[in-house]
């Protein structure tokens, strides 16, 4: 809040239930109250997952049939010997194709909805940036619909618990390895490596991906102390790590390279590898101090500012340290920390919280045909989000979406932002709030007198809800 | 430019209409545009799918060709005598004979054996070699704007909406998709600019997105729409504008109306080409538009074609043989389309390799003789004069540029 004090300009740095849903959770919505303090907010995150009960995505083991009747059908379709064999393959694979794709559009959906019907915002969205931060994209048809299913099972259930749980999690998940190259990383040295010298067959060796990325991106960060030689020792340390649709996620020694690694000076496993010198490993990264600092930075920037307060970070990690890693306790700093609820500067939202918030604040109905329907869902979300810039589960790299606003109010994704929220909101509601009202409700009592002023003076409604939420004061978070 | 100015235009005099201060209106504040780092222009086109430089560029000269592609020697257009052209890019014999096309073949980048679209696409926008793997994330067209200080974003820009890699990175790339039009009424558009007035990352990016959206409109002779039941009119043809504007029309024209100004470098993408069925009707289509956005170019940058060269590459060639539904498979090398005025065309560059069993790659593909990034390099060397080190080093990584093979007049 921005006040007089004699001929001074002061910012408020406090708590404002209002402004704690619109920075922290899914933005405000003219039904659901938003928590009234701090420990709320943080007492909702440490209750029971309501959204995820309510709209459910499944985990793995509940389609683990229909993945592998999938897998069946593409494999008789691409290895069909006659013509007749290859027709009925590809009609039977399109089947299969079609079904997959549209469940995983409609756990898009149950996404969504969790933001524009939950009580608990905070957690969307701390669920969306520890996605962000272990980025994991699919490689082929099965995989990418993997998406939100890795999300439910190896992200979601730790997001307030400790970043060990997480990191254990996401390094053993199917779509890592998979996406990581892991699966196809062998120790040189391996009794499988030997074997297929032995027997002259196609060359395979270590991969670095993986190893790489859980230095540069998942734990210490890429201005961490480690060096090329510490990647190539943890790629060895982690060669085992397997992944088969068939028999899950194992530890296969046959593919492990014998004999000890040094990481970070620590020397990791013997002459027999385990799956335990592994979890000591991942263990000391998750509590390196540097580790500590650079998630700790990466939580201020993502929810508070681009540029954040010093002073923030420093107390956030060393509440991470001193708890090893308890991730609740570093939230209920930033939380309580004064430069939270500084809104002078602000972050831009991303399109899927943008999108979402639009949702929100219109109260669009869980039983809604654009949110339950796949084809509604693809046209109405999802392709225009890709035009904002953001294919939802499709980042471009396993460093995920960037962070900074410039890369998302380019002239080309602010045009798609405009133009839906001029087109869509019609679309969704036949009557739509009138824009005085709606302003209100969009952006609570901080509506700058702008944009007020916009929402009177517009020649329609479509058009004045149009602009208020193409207004930089719902763009913000 | 001339919509540039009509827009700013109307921006303004909406303003003057409901009486804003004139002086509190930041589009008065002169815009002034550096001059471009170069005179010549570059437009990079990314071919999805895996082109099959065997069909494109025919080696019907070659003893063997007819064997491993029955069929395709019926109609054949003569570019060498070795070589013949596909029959899809007939429109494109006569800037052949002029020596404004020219094609590079038996390349690849140096992408080995997986033949994934998804890794082949990111090793060849990436411009890395197999070393650097997993360790570069931007693209190698952002790495060299990076290291030309006078660049603006206007210098670069990526057309379309497909994400590229070979832009993406920190240096500044103008980006901009025609389809992305906005459809505003001017009492919404004054509004508009009301909301964002003091929000300098949005009111800019505003203002550049109306600017930029008259250009498709003027394209198809469209008036901007003046109250909201032609707006809404026009939003429920928005759908159409998105397929309208996917064509390569659109882009290709979008793109020489901006190197026609201070734009000195565009890159886009066309797919299509991954024919592993029933290769002589999915071809064509795929072909059809490449052949499209070239005529469109060189229709729309006039004089300036003669500065322009145009370069189209792709993730890895096909299969030297049909497959079983008379389509091909991934495969190694395959050819480079070349194009404009500032390129000695009218040649097929290549060093090749030959098709009998023992000259393919794995006994296969056609076999790679030399790296596609080696004439990409000799083209910016050549072009905008930067300097081998550079290219060698930080814009194509571990990159050996060998002998020049002449590509630009």
């Amino acid at each position: 809040m921005l006040y007089w004090q004699g001929e001074r300009c002061v910012v408020s740095m406090m708590f404002d239930p209002e402004r704690a849903e619109i920075r922290f959770g899914c933005g405000l919505s003219p039904r659901l109250a938003p928590a009234g303090s701090t420990s709320e907010m943080l007492a909702r995150l440490k209750g029971p997952d309501e959204a995820a009960r309510r709209f459910e995505i499944p985990r793995l083991p509940s389609i683990r049939k229909q993945a592998l009747k999938f897998a069946d059908a593409r494999d008789a379709y691409f290895h069909a010997e006659t013509k007749a064999d290859r027709q009925a393959g590809k009609k039977r694979y399109k089947v299969h194709t079609r079904a997959m794709r549209q469940a995983s559009i409609g756990w898009f959906g149950q996404t969504l909805l969790r933001r524009v019907h939950g009580e608990d915002g905070m957690r969307e969205r701390l669920t969306a940036f520890w996605a962000d931060h272990f980025t994991a994209v699919g490689r082929d048809e099965i995989t990418r619909m993997a998406h939100p299913i890795y999300i439910e099972e190896a992200i979601r259930p730790y997001v307030s618990g400790r970043f060990i749980d997480m990191l254990r999690e996401v390094t053993t998940h199917p779509l890592m390895l998979v996406y990581l190259d892991q699966n196809s990383s062998i120790g040189p040295n391996s009794s499988a490596a030997r074997n297929r010298k032995k027997n002259k067959k196609k060359k395979s060796g270590l991969n670095e991906n993986l190893a790489r990325e859980l230095l540069e991106l998942h734990t210490l960060g890429v201005k961490g102390p480690y060096t090329q030689q510490d990647v190539r020792q943890l790629a060895e340390l982690l060669t085992g790590l397997h992944f088969s649709i068939r028999d899950g996620v194992t530890f296969k020694p046959n593919l492990a390279e014998p004999g000890a690694e040094t990481i970070l000076g620590t020397i990791y496993g013997g002459d027999t590898p385990k799956m335990s010198d592994i979890n000591a490993l991942l263990f000391d990264l998750a509590v390196h101090p540097v580790t500590a600092a650079h998630l700790s930075r990466k939580l201020a920037v993502h929810f508070i500012s681009d540029t954040p307060d010093p002073a923030l970070i420093e107390a956030m990690t060393k509440r991470y340290l001193e708890t090893a890693s308890d991730l609740h306790a570093v939230y209920e700093v930033m939380l309580n920390h004064p430069s939270a609820w500084d809104f002078s500067n602000r972050n831009v939202k991303q399109p899927l919280d943008f999108v979402s918030s639009t949702l929100r604040a219109l109260d669009i109905a869980p039983d809604h045909p654009a949110l339950t329907k796949p084809s509604r869902l693809l046209g109405t979300f999802f392709g225009p989000m890709t035009l904002m810039g953001q294919a939802w589960g499709q980042a471009p790299g396993p460093d995920g979406w960037p962070e900074a606003d410039e890369q998302w109010i380019t002239p080309q994704r602010l045009a798609a932002r405009l133009q839906w929220a001029m087109s869509v909101p019609y679309k969704l509601r036949r009557v739509l709030p009138h824009p005085r009202e709606f302003v209100e409700v969009a952006l609570g009592r901080d509506a700058p007198e702008a944009v007020r002023f916009a929402a009177g003076a517009a020649e329609s409604r479509t058009e004045g809800v149009g602009l208020i939420l193409a207004s930089p004061a719902f763009q913000r978070m | 430019m001339t919509t540039r100015k009509q827009s700013r235009r109307s921006f303004l005099s909406n303003g003057l209409a409901l009486g804003c201060s004139l002086a509190a209106s930041p589009l008065l504040t002169p815009v002034t545009f550096a001059s471009a780092p170069w005179e010549n222009r570059l437009v990079v086109i990314i071919l999805r799918g895996g082109m099959d430089g065997l069909d494109v560029v025919r080696p019907y000269g070659a003893r063997e060709f007819a064997a491993l592609r029955t069929g395709s020697g019926k109609d054949v257009l003569d570019l060498d005598g070795y070589f013949a052209l596909h029959p899809s890019l007939a429109r494109l014999m006569p800037l052949w004979q002029a020596g404004d096309l020219g094609f590079v073949h038996a390349v690849s980048t140096p992408y080995r054996d997986k033949r994934s679209h998804f890794d082949g696409q990111d090793i060849l926008q990436a411009g890395i070699g197999l070393s650097a793997e997993g360790r570069v994330r931007d693209g190698w067209l952002n790495r060299l704007l990076q290291n030309v200080p006078e660049a603006e974003a206007e210098t670069a820009y990526a057309i379309g909406r497909a994400d590229m890699l070979l832009t993406r990175g920190k240096a500044r790339i103008s980006e901009w998709s025609p389809d992305a039009g906005l459809t505003l009424t001017p009492q919404a558009e004054l509004l508009l600019e009301q909301i964002m007035h003091d929000d300098p990352l949005f009111r800019d990016a505003a203002m550049e997105a109306i600017m930029l959206s008259g250009f498709e409109a003027e394209m198809a002779g469209e008036a901007q729409p003046t109250d909201s039941a032609e707006m809404m009119d026009a939003m429920k043809g928005t759908m159409r504008g998105v397929r309208k504007g996917n064509r390569p029309e659109s882009i290709a024209g979008f793109a020489a109306d901006r190197l026609r100004g201070d734009t000195r470098i565009a890159a886009f993408s066309l797919s299509g080409f991954d024919t592993h069925t029933n290769q002589t009707k999915t071809l064509p289509k795929a072909l059809d538009q490449l052949q499209t956005a070239i005529l469109t170019l060189k229709q729309g940058l006039g004089p300036v074609w003669d500065k322009t060269a145009v370069v189209a590459m792709t993730e890895f060639g096909r299969t030297a043989r049909l497959n079983g539904s008379a389509g091909t498979d991934h495969g190694t090398a395959g050819a480079m389309l070349l194009a404009g005025g500032a390129i000695r065309g009218g040649r097929v560059v290549t060093d090749w390799p030959g098709l009998s069993e023992a000259d393919l790659y794995m006994r296969r593909d056609l076999l790679p003789t030399r790296d596609l990034r080696a004439h990409t390099g000799w083209m910016l060397r050549q072009l905008f004069g930067l300097d081998s080190h550079l290219l060698e080093t930080t814009v194509f990584p571990d990159l050996d540029m060998g002998s020049n093979p002449g590509l630009i007049l």
